[in-house]
């Protein structure tokens, strides 16, 4: 059974269509990343996942279950914006998500916090732009879930950071748990995905293996990105 | 290990090669345990699905096995790795060729400026 699945989703902010009859498999264990320009729906799409938006037509499934509190306990997400308190501290945060979610990995975010030199004790206000996008992302991986939504997890931090964070979702990796990183720096991340899943306008123009894409079209998915949505 | 892949062909094949050139140059040694699926993508870098796929088709070809509780091991058949070495050295050497033809040289012109040069690095050591 697919992690995810959406079926003819469809979603519509006034006049604008941000999603048209997108249809998608995840299956576990995959690492897929969902790529597109700006404004191709990528966010809208999590976030329909989420349960944030609820879809204009169609529907989405997480194992098998419609997004709802039960799904929320399985999905673990990266919104593109922090929300973090700025008035609490790091370790505020840990408590804060090891009373939330009941698969929170202390363990883990302990170890990753302190691999990326981040003192529990400063308060979010204090950290630099990077290093809060760093400790969201150390408490959304920290969570043992089935399925993580990723919306720009490596926008904002310099590159060994990036290397460190895509390193944290190959040694995360289970074959049960899929995760699924939006973002258009393709480069970067190409090597670390199985599958990806190019939005156009709301529409999925392309959803193809990495291997598969590169064997049919003799060159990597960035070039080939750039070739799709080449301005 | 280093890596490197380049952008124009499956991460998988790339792998393939790297790790046979591994077994090949005794890096990783015949009857040997190849390290596990998650520290070798993490150490390229790379997703654990594709390092999984990449050592199914090294089984294939029989230059690895598995052993179902302890892991992957690089065969101990010295002659299957000695031949998966003469057919990378024909490889290179087709490749060679080809570069060679492209630059005007035919294969007996190519020879014999190779054992040429051979003579000429002879000279220079001795």
């Amino acid at each position: 059974m697919p992690i995810l699945k959406c079926s003819s989703l469809h979603k519509v902010y006034g006049h604008t269509v941000a999603l048209r009859n997108a249809d998608l498999e995840i299956e576990p264990g995959r690492i897929v990343g969902l790529l597109g320009p700006n404004g191709s729906g990528k966010s809208t799409l999590i976030k329909i996942c989420t349960g944030l938006l609820t879809p204009s037509s169609g529907f989405v499934q997480i194992g098998g279950s419609n997004p709802g509190p039960e799904t929320k306990g399985i999905v673990s997400y990266l919104p593109e914006n922090s929300y973090l308190n700025s008035w609490m501290k790091v370790s505020h945060m840990i408590s804060f998500f090891k009373d939330f979610y009941s698969d929170f990995n202390m363990a883990k975010a302990t170890e990753m916090l302190s691999n990326l030199n981040i003192n529990t004790n400063s308060t979010i206000k204090s950290l630099s732009k990077g290093t809060k996008e760093k400790v969201q992302l150390i408490l959304v991986m920290a969570r043992d879930a089935k399925l993580y939504l990723l919306d720009e997890p490596i926008g904002g931090v310099d590159p060994a950071a990036r290397d460190y964070i895509l390193n944290t979702i190959i040694k995360n990796y289970n074959p049960e748990a899929s995760v699924v990183i939006s973002t258009h720096l393709i480069y970067d991340i190409e090597q670390v995905l199985d599958d990806v899943i190019f939005l156009k306008n709301g529409e999925v123009a392309l959803s193809s293996s990495v291997d598969d894409l590169r064997e049919q079209r003799g060159m990597s998915v960035d070039a080939y990105f750039r070739e799709v949505f080449k301005c | 290990m280093t890596w490197t892949f380049t952008p124009d062909r499956p991460i998988y094949l790339q792998l393939q090669e790297q790790f046979k050139l591994a077994i090949v140059s005794g890096l990783f040694k015949p009857g040997g345990k190849i390290p596990a699926v998650r520290e070798l993508a993490e150490d390229a870098s790379v997703n654990p699905n594709t390092v999984q796929r990449a050592l199914t088709e090294l089984e294939r070809d029989g230059l690895v096995h598995t052993q179902r509780t302890s892991g992957r091991f690089v065969t101990e058949d010295v002659t299957v790795i000695e031949k998966a070495k003469s057919e990378m050295a024909m490889e290179l050497i087709d490749v060679f060729l080809e570069k060679m033809a492209a630059i005007g040289y035919g294969k007996s012109e190519t020879v014999k400026i190779i054992s040429e040069k051979e003579e000429v690095s002879a000279h220079a050591n001795s």
